[in-house]
């Protein structure tokens, strides 16, 4: 039985890395969270006036924007400062909602067993043989676009490794002696599935939902960057790298600066992840 | 070995035909591609019978179904909605350079990953070392098609060097197949990296060491040579998502391959051609995740293939 650690503030902030991610991280909660006060602009009305308006330290900027206006003249920073909103959603439902499927999965294939566990496996198998953009943009292209459907694809798609891990971890319990006496103890499968196996893959599962928030967000650039995930009305940072992607040539800073945001982000998450990784669970360390 | 061949091969098939199931009856629900092949104005009730006639979705749902399969497994992939040609040539044509660019790609992030990941292990927490782990970092923290803007703005519009776009040569492959395997290489480093301390630390390593033999030929040869099992099992798990990876390069670099069809047929509402692409992708897929899986008896002579564990 591995030892069980508890999360320390003290060991996160003296912790250089850890302590980055938690800040950018931070950052990236409170542009979402108070993204009206934080810039009076607005993010979504045009101003065609200042069409492709570059950064304020060009000497050509008329608006003096930060980080300069879009192709419709709307301010970069403000876009990229709301777009929070929808990587953090989208990163975090869709990770909830794959980390629902797969424990649930995963108890049922590793407890019960049988004709059960081979079908939830067969299917992990398949879907992991599929190529999941294809995937998730054939089920985008049927479904439509949309904030919601994007979470649903991206967490009922994001389910296998929760579901794999559970399994092996019930199967490894399921045999020991202790498991068995509570068993004959009349102990119902609740709550042995609860007290005995659960709370061994709790921090395991802590670390797995902590990268896959990262892939999340990248994905969710990625579909929108396609035109097939977040409404292109909505501000959101693939949406944006989509739209400088077709003004590289006269205006790189329509599509470097949103990638930065998703980069800074993601990169966050990834340190804390890796922290909470040392801190709870060292065997998972790949 | 043979058994175990066979039953690989057929756990491939039943996981083709389960890709297909789902992409026929996905597909299905897309609604009715007659309304978006007629386009604009008002056709007559006719003309949608006559098209609905012609592309057989008249036909109850199971005989399209079977109709589909049988027509699978003849290979032929059926019509394009879109330009009335037979699907299977065009995604064939199409293959060649997804392929070009799934390999480049490949080669690109093993040239970077394995020097890097080896010294990050032999020099384990000197300098190249962090750096490597900050490069490996950085690597899975942003998408992929970010860095091939980022790459096309620099080399292509900046400086002028290469050219931005599309597919005429070898020097239109260099940018697509750097950002591919650049974020690749970020992911393999980290495996190559911990794949080696590993292995460094076995008994086989420290007695070479003791008998005399040269560093260089116990990090290469007794090292590397072990440490390349779980690498070869990562990167051939990859491809899936290195195939995905194309698809959205393919479009920032508009490079003609199989995504980039795929991607248009999705828009286009063309079913045959997007079931087409699917079942293409994920049959190379399937056939290299097999490939991997024979490829271990080879790498190393104590897993028997096949044999029980």
């Amino acid at each position: 039985m591995p030892e069980r650690r508890r999360i320390s503030l003290r060991r996160l902030v003296t912790n250089g890395p850890a302590l980055v991610g938690a800040l950018l991280v931070l950052t990236a909660v409170a542009c979402a969270f108070l993204a009206p006060f934080i810039t009076a602009h607005d993010p979504v009305n045009a101003q065609l006036r200042l069409r492709l308006d570059p950064p304020t330290w060009d000497a050509a900027s008329k608006a003096h924007y930060l980080l300069g206006a879009d192709a419709v003249g709307r301010d970069v920073l403000t876009r990229i400062i709301y777009g929070a909103r929808i990587s953090l959603t989208v990163g975090l439902t869709a990770t909830a909602i794959s980390l629902a499927i797969g424990v649930v999965l995963g108890l049922l294939s590793g407890y019960f067993g049988g004709w059960l566990d081979s079908l939830i496996m067969r299917i992990a198998d398949v879907q992991l043989s599929f190529p999941f953009i294809l995937l998730a943009l054939v089920v985008m292209a049927i479904f439509g676009g949309g904030l919601a459907k994007l979470v649903l694809v991206l967490g009922i798609t994001g389910w296998v490794s929760y579901a794999r891990l559970v399994r092996s971890q019930v199967l490894t319990v399921r045999e020991l002696d202790y498991v068995q006496a509570a068993r004959s103890l009349g102990a119902s499968d609740l709550r042995i599935i609860v007290k005995h196996v659960l709370v061994n893959v709790i921090s395991s599962i802590i670390v797995l939902s902590t990268l896959q928030v990262a892939t999340n967000i990248l994905l969710e650039a990625g579909l929108t960057f396609l035109g097939m995930g977040v409404d292109p009305s909505i501000p959101s940072w693939g949406g944006m790298l989509a739209d400088g992607r077709n003004y590289i040539t006269n205006a790189w800073w329509v599509a470097t600066f949103p990638g930065f945001a998703i980069m800074f982000t993601v990169l966050g998450v990834n340190l804390l992840g890796d922290w909470l990784r040392d801190e709870l669970d060292p065997q998972l360390r790949v | 070995m043979v058994p175990y061949i066979i039953k690989r091969v057929l756990h491939g098939l039943m996981v083709l035909l389960a890709i297909s199931l789902v992409v026929f009856f996905l597909l299905r629900l897309t609604g009715d591609p007659v309304m978006a092949l007629l386009g604009q104005g008002n056709p007559t009730q006719e003309a949608v019978a006559a098209m609905q006639h012609a592309l057989g979705l008249d036909q109850p749902l199971w005989r399209q179904l079977i109709k589909f399969l049988t027509d699978l497994a003849t290979g032929n992939f059926g019509i394009s909605f879109r330009n009335k040609q037979p699907v299977m040539p065009q995604l064939v044509e199409r293959m060649p350079a997804t392929m070009t660019l799934a390999f480049a790609g490949m080669a690109v992030s093993l040239l970077v990953a394995v020097p890097i990941g080896i010294q990050s292990a032999v020099r384990r927490g000197k300098a190249i070392d962090v750096l490597g782990r900050v490069f490996a970092l950085i690597g899975i923290s942003f998408p992929n098609f970010w860095l091939g803007i980022m790459l096309m703005l620099i080399f292509a519009v900046k400086l002028r060097w290469l050219p931005a776009s599309g597919y005429q040569g070898f020097k239109y492959l260099i940018l697509p197949a750097v950002t591919l395997g650049l974020i690749l290489s970020s992911i393999i480093t980290r495996l190559i990296r911990s794949a080696m301390l590993d292995v460094l630390r076995q008994q086989y390593v420290q007695t070479a060491r003791a008998k005399g033999v040269a560093e260089r030929t116990v990090i290469y040869r007794h090292a590397f040579r072990n440490a390349l099992i779980p690498t070869v099992t990562f990167v051939g798990l990859q491809l899936g998502s290195l195939l995905g990876g194309t698809v959205i390069l393919e479009q920032v670099f508009s490079w003609p391959g199989v995504g980039r069809l795929a991607l248009d047929a999705i828009s286009n509402r063309d079913f045959p051609m997007v079931q087409g692409a699917v079942l293409m992708l994920s049959t190379v897929m399937v056939a290299i995740n097999l490939a991997v899986d024979l490829t271990y008896g080879f790498l190393d002579p104590r897993i028997k293939v096949g044999g029980k564990a």
